[in-house]
């Protein structure tokens, strides 16, 4: 395997879900901010609430939602992968093979989830 | 061999160097594997109950939160939720934070503005939970949950 010069990182499995699980972890944390702000407004008025997480319910914001919960599920899974890695013995040495169930399982999830979803957004209901 | 005993005998043990910083890291890492084992289990949950059960995204309105708040069970979960999310959050972007920041004064400003956050949205979601009334008696009725017809 070639050695990328010029760079501390190499690259591959490990250092990519390294990078994935920081930029999904801070992209919950910013959504985690707003959405504890906006169920606040339950607090204020039920019209003030509704008349908010209306503006949630829209195809695009449905869409960045899809996006959210792809974030959760691969930082979900990847920690308990980290879990592994620092806890079970052979951890380090499956690394890479895990990286891949990580990524199985998530399509899998996703598979289950966005049809659902997509539906509810798209499929009007109310 | 009288003078040997002024040679430190060597099966004395290694004496790591002492900090007088404590153990705060080795907590910090160990709480991010155990808050997010226990966060996987509620998020899923959350998002089980909010997205994927009945109509999805288009149930939630104000009748349907306060119908999950008015039962004890929903409002542990969420508070639960609220804290190990926020701390386990916040200790993620703390830990970023250090990585690229490489001045000081930005490095104080950005954790500055994160405890802030932190505080904040805390002690609001806190609030909220406990303080809230699923049914508000100036409230219209068509915009309450099923439970406050029966009170």
């Amino acid at each position: 395997m070639p050695t990328p010069a010029g760079t501390l990182y190499r690259g591959r499995e490990g250092m990519w879900s390294w990078v994935a699980h920081r930029v999904t972890g801070v992209l919950i944390f910013f959504f985690l901010l707003v959405h504890v702000l906006d169920t606040a407004l339950v607090r204020v008025s039920p019209e003030a609430y509704n008349a908010v997480i209306g503006t949630y319910q829209t195809p695009i914001m449905g869409l960045g939602e899809a996006g959210l919960v792809a974030a959760i599920v691969f930082h979900a899974f990847n920690g308990i992968r980290i879990v592994l890695v620092d806890f079970w013995a052979k951890g380090p040495k499956y690394h890479k093979a895990m990286l891949w169930v990580v990524v199985g399982l998530f399509v899998v999830t996703m598979a289950g989830f966005l049809p659902r979803h997509l539906g509810n957004v798209f499929g009007g209901g109310h | 061999m009288t003078t040997q005993s002024t040679i430190p005998t060597p099966r004395s043990p290694y004496a790591r160097r002492k900090t007088t910083r404590g153990n705060y890291e080795l907590y910090s890492w160990i709480f991010m594997r155990a808050s997010g084992v226990v966060l996987l289990v509620l998020i899923f949950g959350h998002l089980w109950i909010n997205l994927m059960v009945g109509d999805g995204v288009h149930a939630i309105d104000f009748g349907f939160v306060a119908g999950k708040w008015a039962s004890p069970f929903w409002q542990i979960w969420d508070l639960l939720m609220l804290w190990l999310a926020m701390i386990h959050g916040t200790n993620g972007v703390r830990t970023i934070v250090n990585d690229y920041a490489q001045r000081d004064t930005t490095r104080l400003v950005l954790k500055g503005l994160l405890y802030l956050a932190f505080t904040i949205v805390v002690v609001l979601g806190t609030l909220v939970i406990f303080t809230f009334n699923p049914c508000p008696p100036d409230a219209p009725a068509n915009l309450l949950p099923s439970i406050c017809s029966t009170i």
